[in-house]
C-alpha cells in the first residue's frame, strides 16, 4: 500500500520536474508548421545552452532574425523562430525538428554545435543550414555545400579595445581572461595583446583560462589575481566566466580601487552598473552578419560551402558605439581607435590570431 | 610576487569560494545525521539562489538598498526549508527511496525556476543583474594586525565569518544539547529512540527542513556574493560538492567546514598559480584538474575511514524490526 503511494509520488515528482525543465526548452510555444506556400521563406535558429537572452551572441543572433522578419513582415515566432538548447543533447533534435518543419534557412548558433550541424547537413542534403562561429567541413575537410559557415574576425575588434586598454592604464598591467583555451578565444586574446603592445610597449600583459565559460567563482577569483597584481583593466572572453570579473571590479570600485572590466560580444555597460566599471566592450555583430545571410539566401544566393568572414570592414565586429557608453574613452583615444580602424581595414596593420602571429607581429613592432 | 602577496590573494579567495559550501554542508549534516540522505541538496541551493535574486530586486524597488540582499538570503533560507518538505514527505513519511527523491529534487528545482524566471521575465533565461551585493571589504580594526589581517581580515565578505562561526554553533547544537543528541539517535538507531518517547518522524523532518534551509542559504550566498544573477547554469554541481565536503569531513559540522575551505582552496590556488612565479610553467591542464586530483588523494589516502549515520538512507517504520 505504501509503498506504491510513494513510487507513485516519485514519480509524479520526476514527470512533473521533466515537463518544467520541457517547458524551459520550448517557449516560443509555436509548433509553427511552415503554411504551405513556397515563396513564403522562413528562417530559424537553435541556441546553444547559453540561452536566447544570454546578453551574448545567441541573443544578439535572435535579435538579427527578428530585425530581419520584421522587415519582411515575417511572423515571428512562426517564419522566423527559435528553438533553446538546454544542454548539449538538445542539438541535434532540435535542429532535425527546425529541417523537418521545412524552414529555408536554419542556423546553428556557436562553435560547440558543430558537429551536430555537420550530422544533420549530412542527413539532410537538400536543407540550407548555417553556424555561426565555427566552419563545418565534411570527411575530406572541405566546407560542407550545404553549410554556410560564417565567422568573425574578433582579432580586428579586440585590436582596437586593446588599444584603449593600452592608453588608458595607469599601471601598465592588463589582464585578459579566457573562457576555454581554443581557437575562437586565441583570436580575441592574440588581436587584443598586438592592440595594448602597439600603443603601449612596455604594458606588462597577464593572461589567463578559466577553462569554463560558465563558472563565475573562478572567473572572480582570476579577476582577483590579476587586479591584486597590479592589473587595472582587465578583458574577458569567457562568457558567464564573465560575471565574476564584473562582480570583481564592481567591488573594488567600490572600496576605491581604480579598475576596469572591458565587456565582449555586446556592450556590455549595463552590466557594469551602479559602479560602471565598463570601459568599452568589443561587439561582436552576429545580428549583422544572420541578417546578411538570410537576405542573400531569401534572394536564392545561399551562400552554402562558403566561409565568411566578417570583420571590421563589413562591421561584424567592433567596438562600442554608443556614445553615452563611451565616457571613458577620451576624445583623443576614439582619435587613436579610428585611426586603427582605418589602417587594419586598408590592410596596413594585420590583427594576429594566433600566437605564433602574435609573436610575428610582435617583432615587427620593434 | 613574494610569498606573503601570494598568500594574500589566495587565502581570501579560497574561503570566499568555501563559504557557499560551508552553508550547504551543514544542512547536509543536519539531514544526514537525522537518518535522511539528502542528494538534493543542489536543487535547494538552486531555490535559494533563485529566491535570493528575485527577493533582492523586489527589495531593492522597496528601497530597502544594502539591506536587500541580507533579507533575501532569509527569504531563501524559509522558501527553500519549505521546498525541502517535498522531500521530507517523499522519504520520511512515504518512506520513498531517499536517492531517488533527491534526484527528483534537483530535476524539479532546475526546472521550476528556469520555468519561473522565463515567466517572470518576459520570456527571459536569466534574471536581471542585483544591484546591491554583499561585497568583499576590509574588516574594521582587524585587518590592521599585521600578517594575520591581510590573510584573513582584509577583502573578504562578513557571510564567510559568519559561515564559519555557524559552523561550530551547528557542532554545539548537535553534540551538546538535548536536541542533537535526539536527533542523532534517530540518525543512528530510530528504533531505540522511539522507545525512549523520541518522535522519530518529526525529529527527522526538522532534520531534512534545516538542511533545506541551510542549503537555501548557501546558494543565496552563492549568488549575491559572486554570480549577482540566476540563470539555469548558475549552480552547477556545488551543491554535489557540498555533499563531497560533508561526507569529506565525516558528517562532523566543523569537518564539513573544513573541507569546504579545503576545496576553496585547492581551486583558489590552481587559480592564482598561474599567477605565480615558480608554478606558472607548469601547463595549465595540471593546475585546473589540481583541485579534483587532490580531493581524490585526500578522500581516498588521508581522511580514513568515513562512517555514515547507521540509519542513514533507511526508512524508520514503527514496530518493525
Amino acid at each position: 500500500m505504501f509503498k506504491k503511494k510513494y513510487a507513485a509520488l516519485v514519480a509524479v515528482m520526476l514527470v512533473v520536474g521533466m515537463l518544467l525543465s520541457a517547458c524551459g526548452s520550448k517557449d516560443s510555444g509555436n509548433s509553427g508548421n511552415k503554411d504551405g506556400k513556397d515563396d513564403n521563406f522562413t528562417v530559424a535558429m537553435v541556441t546553444d545552452t547559453g540561452g536566447v537572452d544570454d546578453k551574448s551572441f545567441n541573443q544578439s543572433a535572435w535579435e538579427g532574425l527578428k530585425a530581419f522578419g520584421k522587415k519582411n513582415d515575417m511572423k515571428v515566432g512562426k517564419d522566423v523562430k527559435y528553438l533553446q538548447s538546454t544542454s548539449q543533447a538538445d542539438y541535434a533534435p532540435n535542429l532535425n525538428q527546425l529541417i523537418h518543419q521545412n524552414y529555408d534557412l536554419v542556423y546553428g548558433i556557436g562553435y560547440l554545435m558543430e558537429s551536430d550541424v555537420k550530422k544533420a547537413a549530412e542527413q539532410n542534403p537538400d536543407a540550407q543550414l548555417a553556424i555561426v562561429d565555427s566552419v563545418v567541413t565534411d570527411d575530406n575537410k572541405k566546407p560542407m555545400k550545404n553549410v554556410a559557415s560564417i565567422t568573425f574576425k574578433e582579432q580586428q575588434g579586440s585590436f582596437l579595445v586593446g588599444v584603449v586598454a593600452g592608453m588608458t592604464t595607469k599601471s601598465k598591467k592588463i589582464g585578459f581572461i579566457g573562457g576555454i583555451k581554443s581557437e575562437l578565444i586565441k583570436k580575441f586574446e592574440s588581436g587584443f595583446k598586438a592592440g595594448v603592445k602597439t600603443v603601449n610597449p612596455d604594458a606588462k600583459i597577464f593572461v589567463q583560462y578559466a577553462g569554463d565559460f560558465n563558472a563565475p567563482d573562478k572567473g572572480q577569483a582570476i579577476a582577483a589575481t590579476m587586479y591584486g597584481k597590479g592589473a587595472d583593466i582587465i578583458y574577458h572572453s569567457a562568457g558567464a566566466t564573465g560575471n565574476g570579473v564584473f562582480t570583481e571590479a564592481k567591488t573594488r570600485k567600490k572600496n576605491g580601487e581604480n579598475v576596469w572590466v572591458i565587456g565582449v560580444d555586446r556592450d556590455q555597460y549595463e552590466q557594469g552598473l551602479p559602479e560602471d566599471v565598463t570601459l568599452t566592450s568589443m561587439v561582436k555583430r552576429v545580428d549583422n552578419a544572420v541578417t546578411e545571410v538570410s537576405k542573400e539566401t531569401q534572394q536564392g544566393k545561399f551562400p552554402g560551402g562558403k566561409v565568411l568572414e566578417f570583420g571590421l570592414k563589413d562591421n561584424g565586429v567592433g567596438i562600442t558605439t554608443n556614445k553615452d557608453h563611451m565616457e571613458h574613452v577620451s576624445a583623443d583615444e576614439l582619435k587613436k581607435v579610428e585611426e586603427y580602424k582605418n589602417k587594419i581595414i586598408n590592410g596596413e596593420i594585420k590583427a594576429p590570431k594566433t600566437d605564433k602571429e602574435y609573436d610575428a607581429y610582435l617583432s615587427s613592432l620593434k | 610576487m613574494d610569498i606573503m602577496h601570494i598568500l594574500e590573494i589566495v587565502i581570501p579567495t579560497a574561503i570566499l569560494t568555501a563559504t557557499p559550501l560551508i552553508f550547504t554542508a551543514l544542512g547536509g549534516v543536519f539531514s544526514e545525521r537525522s537518518g535522511v540522505v539528502n542528494i538534493g541538496l543542489e536543487g535547494l541551493m538552486i531555490i535559494g539562489a533563485f529566491i535570493a535574486a528575485i527577493m533582492t530586486t523586489i527589495f531593492e524597488g522597496w528601497g530597502l538598498g544594502g539591506a536587500s540582499p541580507w533579507l533575501a538570503i532569509l527569504v531563501a533560507a524559509i522558501a527553500s526549508a519549505v521546498f525541502s518538505l517535498l522531500h521530507a514527505l517523499a522519504s520520511i513519511t512515504f518512506r520513498a527511496e531517499q536517492v531517488v527523491s533527491g534526484v527528483a529534487i534537483n530535476f524539479l528545482a532546475l526546472g521550476l525556476s528556469v520555468f519561473l524566471v522565463k515567466l517572470m521575465f518576459n520570456g527571459k533565461g536569466q534574471t536581471p543583474y542585483i544591484k546591491h551585493r554583499i561585497d568583499k571589504t576590509n574588516i574594521p580594526f582587524l585587518h590592521d594586525i599585521p600578517v594575520i589581517g591581510p590573510l584573513f581580515f582584509s577583502h573578504v565578505t562578513y557571510t564567510s565569518y559568519i559561515a564559519i562561526i555557524i559552523a561550530f554553533i551547528v557542532w554545539y547544537i548537535i553534540y551538546k544539547t538535548p536536541f542533537g543528541l535526539r536527533l542523532r539517535s534517530v540518525g543512528e538507531h530510530p528504533a531505540a529512540a522511539d522507545t525512549l518517547g523520541i518522535n522519530v518522524s518529526r525529529m527527522r523532518y526538522i532534520g531534512v527542513m534545516l538542511s533545506g534551509a541551510f542549503a537555501g542559504i548557501g546558494g543565496a550566498v552563492y549568488l549575491v556574493t559572486i554570480s549577482s544573477n540566476f540563470s539555469g547554469t548558475t549552480i552547477s554541481g556545488q551543491g554535489y560538492l557540498a555533499l563531497a565536503a560533508m561526507i569529506f569531513g565525516k558528517w562532523n559540522p566543523i569537518g564539513a567546514m573544513g573541507a569546504a575551505l579545503f576545496f576553496g582552496l585547492a581551486q583558489s590556488l590552481s587559480i592564482t598559480g598561474e599567477q605565480v612565479p615558480l608554478l606558472k610553467d607548469i601547463p595549465d591542464v595540471y593546475l585546473l584538474i589540481a583541485p579534483y586530483v587532490l580531493t581524490i588523494l585526500a578522500l581516498t589516502g588521508f581522511v580514513g575511514r568515513a562512517d555514515a549515520p547507521k540509519a542513514s538512507g533507511i526508512p524508520y517504520i514503527k514496530g518493525k524490526r
